[in-house]
């Protein structure tokens, strides 16, 4: 096997991000999506025709790098602001970022609603398992037997409920167009998500309906393992539960 | 040209000609008919009216809605206003023109209105409308305001005045549509290192952190500002007025005809109306009750406007309450306190 050195993503900053600066925890996944999302939107050419609606968690702290038009949301509103600037500009494409305490726990309803009535955004869920901002807490997503602050022992079905797998949740309803769950843990899978996040704002632009992408990211800090354990821990904690793939496209529903 | 229209129907024409293209609202009485009008009126304008899930998701688009530089609205009844309370405070920080109606049950909702239940130091912009020609005006207004100080604009209404035919002026000249808006996230801002963010949070593209002289302490100016700027009010008969009746809303028109009535029958009583909840007009109430013996304070509630209109006058008169709680069995805000006589009787009442 051929050996390289590693290429320092980090030395190549996006056209669309301010500045290389993050206050994030090292080995957070939530700035690899940051950067999908700004590559692509350039990509496909539509920084002048983009709103982003950021709703509140880590990932927040990286609004304020985004060369882009941004609507900040409390926390689990974004879907509905999204649906009220969509109708207000329908030529611009519009993306929400949001957390699974966010987009899962608070924001349920607003997400549901949101797909169900077929609107032309595309919601793009940061899931790490965790609330990470407030130091690792149990959120709608955490995997049974996950330990966290509040859930100390690890999370018990019968003492704090099963988890919550979005996609699976989203994907039969009817105005959902496209829905489908990535992971950054590691390169294949990056590309991947990529994917997945460019057929999202192609199902949008195309008019045809609501758009979900769930991209699974690492919180060494959250999840009490050292950084260089994250993605191995993503894979074989949260990835067994939320399993990643496509579950809808061009409204059909794939058999998983 | 006049036409009979019901207040709801009324509203919904003045904020269609002030320029508004979006509405989003949850069915509640008596608001319900508002949102009727603007579903049946908005989409041949072009513009859109959603029925959102819940008064939060209500207020959810309208804010992403306003964000683009688009004039929106929501709104609800009390109970649906105190759903929304989080965004409402929020909406003073992302400095937003929003123009939001609450068709209240009653009067209760004055301290609702005007201290709010949403977090941090924040203040909205409430008009009170007397009848439904004064909320075609206060109506136009409400956008004027909210786009002149990129602040949310309450107008406080109720069963009475959502329900009430009255003849109105149909047409008012449209206000001109917003201009661009140098702060509007309409998505043509990106890949040029000057984003457009509207943001409640205080941060600024491209730095890090916050400002609070620029942000907390800059909003807290605007309100002074708008204090010192915004207070109106209505004032009849005060000159020699021994009693001074204050009220607001629909109310205040039943407390009007008695004090006319009262007047003309050569008892010496005035009649005062905050038009503006908030700003209260504390001075210019403070002035009319300069030379009052006692101050009569009708409000169809437990008592909640009284603790301005004391602050106002600061102990220079006594203040009494003369109104109360009153509906039928429905809840609606429909009793016995709307009925001039009685009106009449109370104010007679106060007077000895």
């Amino acid at each position: 096997m051929s050996e390289r050195t590693a290429t320092r993503t980090g030395e190549f900053l996006p056209r669309l991000q301010l500045s290389p600066d993050h206050d994030l925890c090292p080995g957070c996944g939530e700035p690899l999506v940051l950067r999908l999302i700004l590559e692509l939107i350039e990509e496909l050419g539509l920084a002048e025709r983009a709103i982003g609606v950021v709703g509140i968690g880590c990932y927040t702290a990286l609004a304020p790098l985004i060369d882009l038009d941004l609507i900040q949301a409390l926390h689990g509103r974004a879907p509905s602001l999204a649906t009220g600037a969509k109708r207000m500009r329908p030529e611009a494409l519009l993306f929400t970022l949001q957390g699974d305490g966010d987009m899962v726990n608070e924001g349920l309803q607003e997400v549901i609603h949101t797909a169900a009535r077929g609107e032309a955004v595309t919601c793009i869920l940061l899931n790490n398992g965790v609330f990470g901002e407030t130091g690792g807490h149990m959120t709608a997503t955490t995997v049974l037997g996950q330990r966290t602050k509040n859930t100390i022992e690890g999370r018990s079905a019968a003492q704090h409920g099963h988890p919550i797998q979005l996609c699976e949740m989203i994907a039969p309803l009817g105005g959902a167009a496209y829905v489908a769950r990535g992971s950054v843990h590691d390169a294949a899978n990056v590309s991947r998500t990529r994917r997945m996040l460019r057929r999202a704002f192609e199902t949008q632009l195309s008019g045809s309906g609501f758009s979900l992408v769930e991209v699974l990211t690492m919180c060494p800090t959250g999840w009490f393992v050292p950084t260089a354990k994250g993605p191995g821990y993503l894979d074989e904690v949260l990835g067994a539960v939320h399993r990643v793939g496509e579950l809808k496209r061009d409204g059909v529903l794939i058999a998983r | 040209m006049r036409r009979l229209m019901e207040g709801s129907e009324a509203i919904a024409e003045a904020a269609l000609a002030a320029g508004c293209r979006f509405f989003a609202g949850y069915p509640m009485t008596p608001f319900t008919e508002l949102l009727e009008s603007f579903a049946a009126k908005l989409p041949a304008l072009g513009g859109a009216c959603l029925n959102a899930e819940s008064e939060i998701e209500a207020i959810g688009m309208a804010w992403g809605a306003a964000a683009t530089g688009a004039r929106a609205a929501t709104g609800s009844t009390g109970q649906g206003l105190a759903l929304m309370q989080e965004s409402l405070s929020e909406l003073t920080r992302a400095e937003l023109p929003l123009v939001v109606f609450n068709m209240a049950r009653g009067q209760g909702d004055y301290f609702q209105a005007t201290r709010g239940g949403g977090h941090g130091d924040y203040r909205l912009i409430v008009l009170a409308p007397i009848d439904v020609g004064e909320a075609v005006a206060l109506t136009r207004e409400a956008f004027e305001l909210a786009e002149r100080w990129r602040n949310p604009v309450l107008v406080m209404g109720d069963y009475l005045l959502a329900h009430t035919q009255e003849a109105v002026e149909a047409h008012a000249d449209e206000i001109p549509p917003p201009p661009p808006r140098a702060w509007a996230a309409d998505g043509t801002g990106g890949g040029r290192k000057r984003p457009r963010h509207v943001s409640s949070l205080g941060t600024t593209p491209g730095s890090k952190g916050i400002d609070p002289e620029s942000f907390w302490k800059r909003i807290q100016a605007k309100h002074e500002a708008i204090a010192a700027a915004e207070p109106r009010f209505e004032a009849e008969s005060v000159e020699d007025a021994e009693l001074l009746v204050v009220a607001f809303g629909s109310l205040a028109r039943f407390a009007r005809h008695a004090v006319r009535e009262l007047r003309s029958e050569g008892l010496r009583v005035g009649y005062f109306r905050p038009i503006t909840l908030w700003p209260f007009p504390s001075e210019a109430l403070a002035r009319a009750a300069a030379q009052v013996r006692r101050i009569a304070v009708l409000e169809q509630n437990a008592g909640q406007m009284i603790d301005d209109v004391r602050l106002a006058v600061l102990g220079a008169a006594p203040v009494l309450g003369i109104g109360g709680i009153s509906t039928d069995a429905s809840g609606f805000g429909i009793g016995a306190l709307l009925d001039p006589e009685g009106v009449r009787a109370r104010i007679q009442g106060a007077v000895q």
